[in-house]
């Protein structure tokens, strides 16, 4: 594991000085890692709190112009000016050395950065309400605050997945608060135990298939994901002995924290927000679920001799090293290494040579799959490269595989 | 007693404390855990895929 640091010995000794030794406290960092490595996305990650933000920024910019445009900031700012930066700026492949893994993720700093998120983006809600309430809007301008609030909410359940899948139970329950502004509660037991259990095969209903168009995929997604975290949370009560409709049922308790809050919202501002607050979500958990739609299209891990399916592994995931959505939305393009190593800390996922490439980053391509010809002409021929041509090895939607078998042809 | 890792997160099945959480008490036999039963830190190696941790 710490190959590096035996390659570079001198490096050695700083590493295994014994705690509480600090002689050289004008070099903390260099004491603490055992390379002398520095990580060039460290400060890049405070940008996380940009998308949060964007609610108040709008408000500036609409003060300052008096243009109503700008409340749409949000779905300007992911789907227009980050696959712009995408492009501009391009690829960072770079890994962390194996042997500073340890050190990075212990290194609070980077949690704090996920953890501001959440206050900053519930401020945002209380403001949007008292916006839509008694900001005095426009229709246009309403929409529009709806629609930034729908993406602040999206990425939130970006934030929410990282703090989801740690281990302290603290971070689970920021995770689980994050995700109440798009009732999507139900996701941190679907994701973590049912995602991550069945990637990769016709079983998953967030794993997308070859021929699937992005409008398809969303209600099988959204059903397929509600049914099956009911059926893993109603499998662990019956393990425990009690109702499906106790208090202990994790998914009713996350429900319940976003009916506490849109009704606590509707009670302060009026019932006027609600229409907003449901609409917010229904965009949020879409976006969700587009990059869903784009991580694990027409993958398909092979079932081995005894009838399993193979592991997840790095050929299992949709990647992108792009650099200003991998800042965006925390390393969550690393997407092979993050299936590989589901509890391993977002700034030390590493690229992976063997892991298909998309062609540009995530927040380009979630626009992309919103075109499904447009979609298909770009993806299906990458997908076919990465399985040498070979049909049968790709998830496929069964009333597409005539049409795309009679198109690329059949390996059999 | 036994001890079960998986060997992809390193979470360890501990038969005396169980995971009362998952509906496993303390004291339930590996044998009783379901082979279904996925790592509930990573989710990515099922039961029968743990190893003896010793």
């Amino acid at each position: 594991m710490d190959e590096l640091t035996d390659k570079q010995p001198a490096a050695g000794p700083v590493a295994e000085e014994a705690p509480g030794h600090h002689h050289h406290h004008h070099h903390d960092e260099v004491d603490l890692n055992p390379a002398g490595w520095r990580d060039g996305k460290r400060y890049a990650w405070l940008l996380g709190i940009l998308v949060p933000l964007l609610p108040f920024i709008s408000w500036q910019l609409v003060e300052a112009t008096g243009l109503g445009i700008f409340w749409y900031s949000a779905p300007l700012v992911v789907f227009g000016l980050f696959p712009l930066l995408d492009t501009v700026i391009g690829l960072d492949p770079t890994n962390p050395p194996d042997s500073v893994l340890k050190w990075l993720e212990q290194d609070r700093y980077y949690r704090w950065c996920t953890y501001m998120f959440i206050p900053v983006q519930y401020a945002g809600l209380v403001f949007a309400c008292w916006q839509w309430a008694d900001g005095g809007l426009s229709v246009f301008e309403s929409i529009g605050l709806t629609l930034t609030m729908g993406v602040v909410g999206g990425i939130a359940i970006n934030t929410a997945h990282e703090l989801g899948h740690k281990r302290e139970a603290m971070e689970r329950w920021l995770g689980r608060v994050a995700l109440a502004q798009t009732g999507y509660g139900h996701f941190f037991i679907e994701h973590n135990r049912g995602h991550h259990v069945r990637v990769a095969t016709p079983e998953d209903p967030a794993s997308s298939r070859m021929g699937e168009s992005f409008w398809a995929f969303l209600p099988r997604t959204v059903s397929g994901s509600l049914r099956s975290a009911w059926g893993i949370e109603a499998a662990r009560l019956d393990r425990l002995g009690v109702s499906h409709w106790s208090y202990k049922n994790d998914i009713l308790s996350a429900w319940a924290m976003t009916v506490l809050l849109f009704g606590g919202l509707a009670v302060a501002f009026g019932p006027v927000v609600l229409p907003y607050l449901i609409v917010q979500a229904v965009v949020g958990f879409s976006l969700l679920e587009v990059v869903n739609y784009l991580e694990h299209y027409g993958l398909l891990r092979q079932r081995k001799d005894d009838g399993r399916y193979e592991r997840c592994q790095q050929q299992h995931s949709w990647n992108s090293n792009n650099v200003a959505s991998n800042v965006l939305l925390f390393h969550l393009q690393r997407h092979s290494d993050h299936h590989t190593h589901p509890t391993r800390r977002y700034q030390a996922l590493r690229h992976a040579e063997e892991a298909p490439q998309l062609p540009t980053g995530y927040a380009g391509m979630i626009v992309l799959a919103l075109f499904p010809p447009v979609w298909r002409r770009v993806m299906d021929p990458r997908l076919l490269a990465h399985y040498d041509g070979d049909v049968s090895r790709i998830n496929m939607q069964p009333r597409a595989r005539r049409r795309i078998e009679a198109r690329y042809g059949s390996a059999s | 007693m036994s001890r079960w890792v998986c060997p992809d997160c390193g979470y360890v099945y501990d038969e005396e404390k169980g995971h009362p959480r998952e509906g496993f008490p303390p004291g339930t036999a590996w044998e009783a855990v379901p082979d279904s039963w996925a790592c509930p830190d990573c989710g990515v190696r099922d039961k029968v895929d743990f190893e003896p941790d010793d």
